[in-house]
């Protein structure tokens, strides 16, 4: 396989891991954004996602055959819960310690993302056994190419994932833009007490926050559970915490950071696996290398400014 | 006052019916094994097995004149969790045999313990040579991996059946005693044999994306890849494979055998070889028996090898009590040392010097969803059985 061709494979690979890890990214940018919070517990809202997807297309529905309609049942089901989730999670354990000092909310999401992962295997909720998450894309099964040039190929689901998440983040990037909540959600995020002043339902904009970042992180769980078909209570751990440095690196806060934070932890795990020896062995390193690096070198991240503390 | 007194008087009453219904004079044996986790059928597997073996030698008038109780601990497919479930069956349930596992990484970390507190331990399917080394109170009932990666490096280099390569890639768990040794032992005899080793990845246990491995593998053009991992991961990488466009046949060893393989692996496996201990397809009476119980016990559910050799370990260890003629860990230990030609469904059963047991291979191919029987190893000819 030419050396070029070896390149484009994995800048592939790397694009489809990084479109899970932008989506993500995207809930913790904004969380922190609007509530300077670390929300640890998002990386498993998209556990919580992925799981919804298995127990809705196998229990709930009994879907026997890979149909778009299944799919974007499945979708909706788990879009749905987690955006209950996140809305609860947010109105249960991080609004009553508002006034707190910010460390409380941090060991309260860390005590959250500590009771889905341990509470999600008890045997009477999910239980520690992985999961094999059916096929719901019809045509994958038979033929998972899309794209088959020479050796290079580009799957049906990894080409899907790259799609959906770049129509989600177009989709945010409206919202934040051009409606009325997202111009609430930019004020909140500027000066958190002057836009209360102002007449902003404070309150309502950080559900809004949440919801809106759960609902990514269904996506991004059913996407994954359909690229690798095995779902389980830890899934969320890593890939969390991969998600948030990615948010670091692109400057947490902005929802742009999220994304180019994303794709480049994405790409820059497949190449250290492609490029160096025994580079699998380091792949999971790699993104806290890349944590360090960046708070040593650029700590407010690719597109962040650094913000002037006033005495 | 008159409260309190029927308090005390029904907590007396009820500790003491308790302890009554603690049956002293049974045979108790412990078992650890992984019910749950990522290597979840492992256990459930080998205990289906041991049960039916239990029920059995059960049925027959139990051993010694008793009944033998079987206490199961779970330990969640984690090693710290083996230490700890063992150190409970020893000190808290008084076991005097220990019956597991099947991960070697697991019972490497559990046997110590067997080994300090004189308990003979029994593992049914662990496959690095490392495990009966730990101490002479550790044994097991199947064969060992030099011999495992030898017969597999043979077979796809020599044998007709098989894919008659000579360029191999290895895909191995760097997190799994078991892999890094089977790899070792795979990669010396493909050596010794003219082969060559052109691409060597790993991955960790818990791992869902292999695709950067697989793309490096692919460039290096393998005839085959070795992949002697665990089924969970082997379904993936099985898929992501086909998902890339290779249609080299991918390879195993007996980590492969659980149904989830073809759960996950769906029709990506198909094509692929890995070495076990036994085929449900074999023609001997003894298999034939054991499947026919097995399936009428279970709900017509076809055992893997982890269920045949849980079912061999039962009964060896029943065996070994019987022969001893006590329930002292040291004569049991004596006794389980000297066992030979013991009759398991899967082969007969000889301890070696090392302890461990010197049985054939077969050797499986998946077609149509299905592992078929396609060779046999004895342990002589792949030179690596002692």
């Amino acid at each position: 396989m030419p050396q070029f061709q070896q390149f484009v494979q994995q800048l592939i690979n790397g694009l489809s891991i990084g479109a899970i890890y932008a989506l993500i990214a995207v809930g913790y940018t904004m969380v922190y954004g609007v509530l300077r919070l670390i929300n640890f517990a998002h990386g498993d809202v998209y556990m919580i996602g992925a799981m919804t997807g298995f127990y809705a297309s196998t229990r709930w529905f009994h879907l026997q055959q890979p149909t778009w309609a299944g799919f974007f049942l499945v979708l909706v089901c788990s879009m749905l819960v987690c955006g209950a989730l996140g809305y609860f999670i947010e109105l249960l354990a991080y609004r009553p310690l508002r006034n707190q000092p910010r460390i409380v909310s941090l060991i309260t999401a860390i005590a959250v993302s500590m009771l889905l992962e341990f509470g999600g295997q008890a045997k009477w909720m999910f239980g520690p056994d992985p999961k094999p998450f059916p096929d719901l894309i019809p045509g994958v099964e038979a033929h998972p190419d899309l794209v088959h040039m020479g050796q290079l190929v580009i799957g049906k689901v990894d080409a899907m994932i790259f799609l959906i998440a770049l129509v989600m983040m177009f989709a945010l990037r409206y919202v934040v833009r051009q409606t009325k909540m997202g111009l609430a959600l930019r004020a909140v995020s500027y000066r958190f007490d002057t836009a209360a002043l102002m007449g902003v339902n404070v309150n309502r904009v950080i559900s809004f926050t949440f919801v809106l970042g759960s609902v990514l992180a269904a996506v991004a769980g059913v996407l994954v559970g359909l690229r690798s078909p095995k779902v389980d209570p830890l899934m969320g751990l890593l890939p969390g915490l991969k998600a948030f440095i990615a948010a670091v690196l692109g400057g947490i806060g902005d929802i742009r950071g999220a994304l180019a934070g994303g794709f480049l932890l994405g790409i820059t795990e497949a190449m250290v696996v492609s490029y160096f020896p025994k580079g699998s062995e380091y792949r999971d390193g790699v993104a806290f290398l890349v944590l360090i690096a960046i708070l040593v070198v650029k700590p407010s991240g690719l597109f962040g400014r650094a913000v002037q503390e006033k005495v | 006052m008159r409260r309190d007194i029927l308090i005390l008087l029904l907590i007396g009453v009820t500790s003491w019916v308790c302890r009554a219904a603690r049956a002293d004079d049974d045979i108790v044996i412990g078992e650890f094994g992984s019910l749950t986790g990522g290597t979840a059928t492992f256990g459930t597997s080998t205990d289906e097995g041991l049960r039916l073996a239990l029920d059995e030698i059960n049925s027959s008038g139990g051993v010694l004149g008793k009944a033998i109780r079987v206490v199961v601990e779970d330990d969640q497919s984690k090693p710290e969790a083996a230490v700890t479930a063992v150190q409970k069956l020893i000190s808290e349930d008084h076991v005097i045999a220990v019956i597991g596992e099947v991960a070697s990484s697991r019972s490497l970390a559990a046997a110590p313990v067997c080994q300090r507190s004189r308990i003979p331990m029994l593992s049914p399917s662990s496959t690095n040579p490392k495990v009966t080394a730990v101490g002479n109170f550790i044994f097991r009932a199947c064969f060992i991996d030099p011999f495992q990666g030898a017969a597999m490096a043979n077979f796809a280099m020599n044998n007709d059946k098989g894919p008659k390569a000579r360029r191999f890639a290895i895909l191995y768990d760097v997190k799994n005693d078991y892999s890094v040794g089977l790899r070792q032992f795979f990669t010396q005899t493909v050596k010794a044999n003219g082969g060559q080793i052109v691409a060597d990845e790993s991955y960790g246990e818990g791992d869902i994306d292999f695709k950067a491995q697989l793309t490096n593998i692919e460039r290096a053009a393998p005839d085959a890849i070795y992949v002697p991992g665990y089924y969970t991961e082997v379904g993936l990488i099985c898929r992501q494979a086909r998902d890339l466009g290779m249609s080299i046949p991918l390879m195993g060893g007996d980590g492969w055998d659980s149904d989830k393989t073809f759960q996950i692996g769906r029709d990506a496996v198909n094509g692929c070889y890995f070495t076990n201990h036994y085929s449900p397809d074999e023609d001997t009476p003894r298999v034939k028996d054991f499947v026919a119980h097995y399936r009428a016990k279970y709900a017509n559910k076809t055992p893997d090898a982890m269920a045949i050799l849980g079912y061999d370990a039962m009964g060896m260890l029943a065996d070994a009590i019987k022969r001893a003629g006590s329930t002292d860990g040291r004569q049991i230990r004596d006794a389980l040392a000297h066992t030979k030609g013991y009759p398991g469904a899967s082969g007969n059963i000889t301890m070696d010097a090392r302890r461990n047991a010197q049985k054939p291979i077969v050797i499986l191919k998946i077609e149509n969803d299905q592992a078929h029987f396609v060779a046999t190893v004895q342990p002589d000819a792949a030179g690596s059985g002692k």
